[in-house]
């Protein structure tokens, strides 16, 4: 948004209005529940006591919490390194025009239309070794596949199944930044007689810089709270290794019933996506910007 | 054939080969998908499509996902239209800490809402309705259809609002007779996404629903639970999942590739 050249209207107001009973009704009343239980011991509905910031000490300490906080930020980056530079490459390389486009666009978004749950089931049976395509290739390649009971398969098996399933998200956002470039642009670079890759990276690159930084924070945000599809492929096992942050937290809530804690543990693991996604946003807008001043 | 060619088909192999595994378990029996390796199905069958549609239990689940789905899509993009406006024309006091905290709610991991929510709607009564699940959806879909037409509207030149007031238009009859036509793609787009978002999520779905509005991503996770694993009836409900979604997309194919991009680059 920028703001330097808009009229000041504080009624403006009245517009956000909608929005904010909306999302008011559905997101803070919610929230301050969550708020409300993580100070106190809930022993049963009538009988409450104020604990303070107990809860969260406990929480901090947890050291099951920590381990899925790391398994959680290395495959939220893990996923950014791949679908990123993936999702841009498959942007660059879809058709522009005719109908092959059309075929293209629609065949590359299926992934995104298939409810997260049979996203999982799919990959279980796909990658089981005796009858799905992925793991009886994969065993007749030679390897030992068994993403039921190896934990490094399990925990690639998952990261695969995103950046199948995801992919197609950035790609498509990189393709409308793509399509959106001036004709005269690429004329111009012709004359210079700009490489492929001076192109991509003083022009493309910087066009798509609206849309990828869209691309990072959905990514982000949506990688860092998966539950669905490592759920049914692998119940978060074998062991722990593919217990993500939002399972964790729905055995504590639902599973156990400890309602404080687990109250405790959403507020913190809300603030940390909270706080890496403004951390994100900045530092993509400073990379945005040092940018142009080199190409302008 | 040049190299792009070649990745964007390794590609596009590697999309559809998950899809059509479970399009060639949707056509073979149980005992097939369990026993034996087969590329394509040995018995070819349509016994499992049959089931879900005339299985009242199985239909009624499209029925319910299609239902909440339409609701929380059309909430979602009305009353992101105005304040999508708002933020792309005005400034106003907090105008960028409300943006941002809208953006903070897409944030938030359904799991974080789940029990909250189940007590909030239990209390006023909405619990297994579809409008429960719309309006829980609307946490995440508002802030992104807000996010998304915000884009749009920036793109269109002021002048255009301030020549119809000159005009005499009336701001109700500006916007739904000029405006609006203007960024019908984004409407279309942030509709897509909407429907998108709400129709592949399950946690809040399943937790919010029992019987009368049970959507069908939570039939297909308790058909699994209760009848040991009929592979094959769930590879056909998946396999219908997707048709409804590769609809709409098909009709804002043309919008996704233009629209996203304006003003927002």
């Amino acid at each position: 948004m920028t703001t330097t050249t808009k009229p000041v209207n504080q009624k403006a107001w009245f517009l956000i209005l909608p929005v904010f009973i909306c999302v008011a009704f559905s997101a803070i009343l919610p929230l301050m529940t969550v708020v409300n239980y993580s100070v106190q011991d809930i022993i049963s509905p009538e009988r409450r006591v104020f604990v303070g910031t107990e809860w969260f000490a406990k929480v901090m300490r947890d050291g099951d919490l920590h381990a899925a906080l790391w398994r959680q930020l290395t495959y939220s980056f893990a996923v950014l390194a791949i679908e990123i530079p993936l999702g841009i490459a498959l942007a660059l390389s879809m058709p522009a025009t005719g109908w092959k486009s059309s075929a293209v666009l629609v065949i590359v978004a299926l992934s995104l239309l298939i409810p997260w749950n049979v996203v999982g089931t799919i990959w279980q049976i796909y990658g089981r070794a005796d009858i799905g395509l992925l793991g009886a290739a994969l065993k007749g390649l030679g390897f030992d596949y068994n993403y039921t009971g190896n934990a490094t398969h399990a925990w690639i098996t998952v990261l695969v199944m995103d950046v199948w399933h995801w992919t197609p998200l950035v790609a498509l956002l990189g393709y409308a930044g793509l399509r959106s470039i001036p004709d005269a642009y690429y004329q111009a670079a012709r004359i210079d007689g700009a490489s492929k890759f001076a192109v991509f990276r003083y022009i493309q690159l910087p066009k798509m810089r609206g849309v990828l930084m869209i691309a990072v924070l959905l990514r982000f945000m949506d990688s860092f709270m998966i539950y669905t599809e490592p759920f049914v492929l692998t119940g978060g096992g074998p062991g722990n290794a593919t217990t993500f942050l939002s399972q964790y937290l729905t055995q504590k809530a639902v599973g156990q019933f400890d309602l404080g804690p687990a109250a405790a543990f959403s507020l913190i693991y809300f603030l940390i996506i909270l706080l890496l996604c403004f951390v994100l946003y900045n530092w993509m807008q400073r990379v945005g910007t040092a940018d142009k001043e080199v190409v302008s | 054939m040049k190299k792009r060619h070649i990745f964007l088909a390794a590609y596009i192999v590697f999309a559809l080969l998950p899809i059509y595994w479970m399009v060639n378990m949707s056509f073979k029996t149980n005992q097939e998908i369990v026993s034996s390796f087969t590329i394509f199905p040995q018995h070819f069958t349509f016994a499992n499509y049959l089931t879900i549609f005339t299985d009242r239990s199985w239909y009624s689940g499209y029925i319910n996902s299609l239902i909440y789905v339409a609701i929380n899509t059309v909430i979602s993009v009305s009353v992101a239209l105005p304040a999508a406006y708002a933020f792309s024309r005005y400034s106003f006091l907090g105008d960028k800490h409300i943006f941002f905290w809208l953006l903070t709610n897409r944030m938030t991991p359904p799991a974080v809402f789940l029990l909250p929510f189940f007590q909030l709607y239990s209390t006023v009564g909405l619990m297994d309705t579809h409008l429960a699940v719309a309006l829980a959806h609307l946490v995440f879909n508002v802030p992104l259809a807000v996010w998304i037409l915000e884009g749009f509207m920036s793109g269109i030149p002021r002048e255009i609002d301030e020549t119809a007031y000159i005009d005499g238009y009336s701001f109700p009859r500006f916007f739904v007779t000029i405006f609006l036509p203007l960024i019908k793609a984004g409407v279309g787009v942030a509709a897509f996404f909407c429907f998108m978002f709400s129709w592949v999520e399950l946690l809040l779905a399943r937790t919010l629903t029992s019987v009368n509005a049970k959507p069908i991503v939570a039939t297909m996770t308790r058909t699994v639970s209760a009848s040991g694993m009929d592979w094959a009836t769930l590879a056909a409900a998946g396999v219908l999942t997707i048709v409804p979604g590769a609809v709409v997309i098909w009709f804002v194919r043309h919008y996704i590739a233009k629209g996203f991009a304006m003003g927002r680059v």
